[in-house]
């Protein structure tokens, strides 16, 4: 009884950061944009943690967490069962409320993703549909396939806290979300040149990826599912590690290639670390660890540049983090640490394919459908003079000067 | 009287404004504007390199009566060079009339 207090209570406060983390993923979308969708780009953020803790309550849960089921789609009713709540011989480390709330937060993420990546010219409208679906639908069942206990846990497949459940699940999404919507007007000139379309406050992004990197000590400490003393421990030295690893090898890289300081991209790096390092938090060493952020930090700077290339215009650059580095996470359990092996990295592959084909064809037919009947993109109008002002008729600095010098 | 206007480098503002104060030239308005010549400053974001023409300039807009027109202008000039393309302009314009405002009285004693 002891135990689960103390247990319970990490998880709690987990949970706790864990929410703290949406806080984060607005600073970090709204510095890296334009001042006039300021007030589009947090409504989408507010949109998602609640809408998305509400649809977990109402089918999310109980989809992600069957019970026993035929590991492809499951499904233990609507609603919360306060019955199983009063039973705490439930789990060793938590609670059903803790587990139901820690898991809550963990959903609305994966919608977050996507926000940034699409933002300055998708529609409110048809974007909050997609969430509802999104979050409400895919997320919980592609979830029930590995942590559900679903074919891919049969198989062997790792993903600790959520490289590939999580991060890769809102970064396909966010890829086909950039792909259907197109680039935002003004991104490339009529020869295809990339031109740089600047985001309005960098210090707010800065401290979205501070915030984003405490949120992580619940993210991963927290997905050790107990307070377990040697793994919550281990789980934060290597997700530290990984997330300063990866923002210097990120900065570095981009001072190599683009010959200047760019605190955009140690930022990036920072965050790719993080989720490079979530799939085996708990299986690596310090000196893993660092090696995984280090290839995590190259791949952003080298996936943004990539995606530019091929005019995926993602103003955060949420993809080359959640996506690439998600990918990369989930393969480094293969490669580092203490699952390392070839049947280990043959499962992780079949991992990530199982949730590219879901997350691709649920997105592409959710976004086509959208953009074929309501249409996903405001008018050429609409974003030159802002979706705060089209969308919301509202603005998010009405009384505010800078002083320019 | 007359309207001294004058276009100049925001490092070079207290410069100017101390030199003005010791030549006995202790009113003018300033704001901040943007103007766009031939300087160009290149810059890097997000390994996109691009190059802006956009230049952050101080004006101040200054009224004197006629005999302090000239020390005033050199002031300027004297304070606010540094050599460089890019220090700035001034132009200098006739001003028919001033008042002021609380006592309602007219002419040179409502300026210096």
């Amino acid at each position: 009884m002891e135990l689960l207090t103390t247990n319970n209570v990490w998880m709690m406060l987990c949970t706790a950061l864990v929410f703290f983390m949406h806080m984060g993923f607005a600073f970090l979308e709204t510095g890296l944009t334009r001042q006039k969708n300021t007030i589009n780009i947090l409504f989408k953020n507010i949109f998602i943690i609640t809408v998305g803790l509400l649809l977990y309550c109402l089918a999310g849960f109980n989809l992600m967490y069957p019970g026993d089921f035929n590991g492809f789609v499951g499904f233990a009713g609507f609603g919360l069962d306060a019955e199983a709540a009063l039973d705490l011989t439930y789990s060793e480390g938590y609670t059903y409320w803790t587990d139901f709330l820690f898991q809550g937060m963990f959903a609305a993420t994966a919608a977050t993703i996507v926000s940034g990546a699409v933002a300055e010219r998708i529609k409110l409208g048809p974007f909050m549909i997609f969430t509802v679906i999104y979050v409400g639908l895919i997320y919980p069942i592609a979830g029930s396939w590995k942590w559900g206990g679903g074919f891919l846990d049969e198989l062997g497949f790792y993903d600790f806290a959520g490289s590939t459940l999580v991060h890769s699940v809102g970064g396909w999404a966010a890829l086909v979300g950039v792909a259907l919507l197109g680039a935002r007007t003004g991104k490339y000139d009529k020869d295809g040149k990339s031109l740089v379309i600047l985001g309005h406050n960098i210090p707010l992004a800065t401290a979205g990826v501070l915030i984003l990197w405490l949120g992580w000590f619940g993210f991963n400490g927290g997905s050790v599912l107990s307070a377990d003393p040697a793994l919550t421990s281990l789980t934060l030295v290597t997700t530290c590690l990984a997330a300063a690893a990866g923002g210097v090898s990120s900065f570095i890289t981009s001072n190599i290639l683009h010959k200047n300081y760019d605190l955009t991209m140690f930022l990036n790096g920072i965050l790719g670390g993080l989720v490079g390092i979530t799939a085996g938090a708990d299986l690596m060493s310090p000196t893993d660890a660092i090696l995984i952020g280090v290839v995590a930090g190259v791949l952003i700077v080298l996936g943004v540049a990539f995606l530019d290339k091929l005019k995926l215009d993602d103003p955060v650059g949420a993809i080359a983090v959640h996506l690439i580095c998600g990918i990369w996470g989930t393969l480094a359990v293969g490669i580092f640490g203490d699952l390392a092996g070839w049947e280990q990295f043959t499962s992780q592959i079949i991992g990530v394919a199982s949730y590219a084909v879901i997350c691709i064809v649920s997105s592409y037919i959710i976004f086509f459908v959208l953009k074929q009947t309501t249409g996903i993109r405001v008018s050429e109008k609409e974003e030159l003079e802002g979706l705060d002002l089209h969308e919301h008729e509202m603005n998010a600095y009405a009384d505010f000067r800078m002083n320019e010098h | 009287m007359k309207k001294i206007e004058t276009i100049i480098r925001k490092s070079k503002f207290k410069a100017v404004q101390e030199a003005l104060h010791e030549v006995g030239v202790n009113f003018f308005s300033y704001w901040d504007v943007t103007g766009i010549g031939n300087e160009k400053t290149g810059l890097v974001y997000r390994g996109v390199s691009y190059s802006t023409s956009d230049i952050q300039r101080r004006y101040l807009s200054i009224v004197v009566n006629d005999d302090f027109e000239e020390i005033t202008v050199q002031t300027i000039i004297k304070s606010a060079s540094t050599g460089e393309v890019g220090d700035g302009k001034i132009f200098v314009s006739d001003v028919n009339e001033s008042y002021r405002i609380r006592t309602g009285e007219k002419g040179n004693e409502t300026i210096n």
